[in-house]
């Protein structure tokens, strides 16, 4: 495994994630969280997950963030007319996150995980064994994926409709 | 040396999943624009999808690549309702700032 790489790559990814939240303008952020899903999709290659990085870049650098920038640019938000809350506010949020992570840090130190190598296996993530998984056990969670969808097309059609 | 790091590799990405999710959780407490929490819950999400895709590949096996796949389809509907109850809120209120948002309290 390429250390080096990995160690590049998570901090593209943090502060990507970092410009996200503590950005002024909403434009800004949403172009740094599309900065964010490539630099995971990057990490998903890296796995071992091929086409889940393909799917990750289509659905969420394609779709999803369009339609952010789509709405973003709609409501015209594009200036820094943000009042932040007051500082007070900013540091206890900052020290909630911050336990959290001490919180979930100690958990995961305390568990006993066993010394895993990397996948020397490359073909886990192709679209052939992915499409057999998911067209075999995983067919029924498969088709009502499809039910939610539909459900939330006509759910968003009709709140925007009004 | 260099099997050392690759023995710990899985703790790094499990690491980083958890600062991603941490970094999530704290733009949702202190944003106060709806459209930017919506992101910040992208970002928990996909932090948690990482993590997935991590074990999954640590155990060579593509049950949580799956599993990924279910989560991304939930992320976008979930999205497309949210961004769709956004534009309602500005049409009625003409913000989308959260503080305005508190008839409900009254």
């Amino acid at each position: 495994m390429n250390f080096y790489l990995f160690l590049i790559l998570s901090a593209l990814t943090l502060l990507s994630a970092l410009v996200v939240v503590f950005s002024r303008n909403p434009m800004y952020s949403v172009l740094s969280l599309i900065v964010c899903f490539f630099t995971i999709a990057a990490h998903y290659i890296m796995l071992k997950a091929q086409f889940l990085a393909i799917v990750h870049l289509i659905v969420y650098a394609g779709a999803i963030m369009v339609l952010f920038l789509f709405v973003v640019m709609l409501l015209n938000l594009n200036k820094q007319n943000e009042v932040h809350k007051t500082n007070m506010v900013k540091v206890a949020a900052v020290i909630t996150g911050g336990l959290l992570f001490l919180v979930l840090i100690a958990s995961v130190r305390t568990t006993e995980l066993s010394a895993f190598t990397l996948p020397t296996n490359n073909e886990i993530g192709y679209v052939q064994q992915v499409g057999q998984k998911l067209f075999n056990e995983f067919l029924l969670p498969f088709e009502i994926s499809s039910v939610l969808f539909l459900s939330a097309m006509i759910g968003s059609v009709v709140l925007s409709k009004k | 040396m260099e099997n050392t790091i690759i023995a710990s590799s899985q703790n790094w990405y499990i690491v980083l999943s958890l600062l991603l999710f941490c970094i999530g959780v704290m733009g949702v407490l202190f944003r106060r624009n709806a459209i930017v929490i919506l992101m910040c819950v992208e970002l928990m999400l996909n932090s948690v999808n990482l993590l997935l895709v991590t074990f999954s590949s640590f155990n060579e096996s593509n049950d949580g690549q799956v599993f990924v796949f279910f989560i991304m389809v939930v992320a976008a509907a979930e999205v497309a309702v949210g961004l769709a109850l956004l534009m309602s809120v500005y049409r009625n209120i003409a913000s989308t700032d959260i503080n305005v948002l508190s008839k409900l309290k009254h």
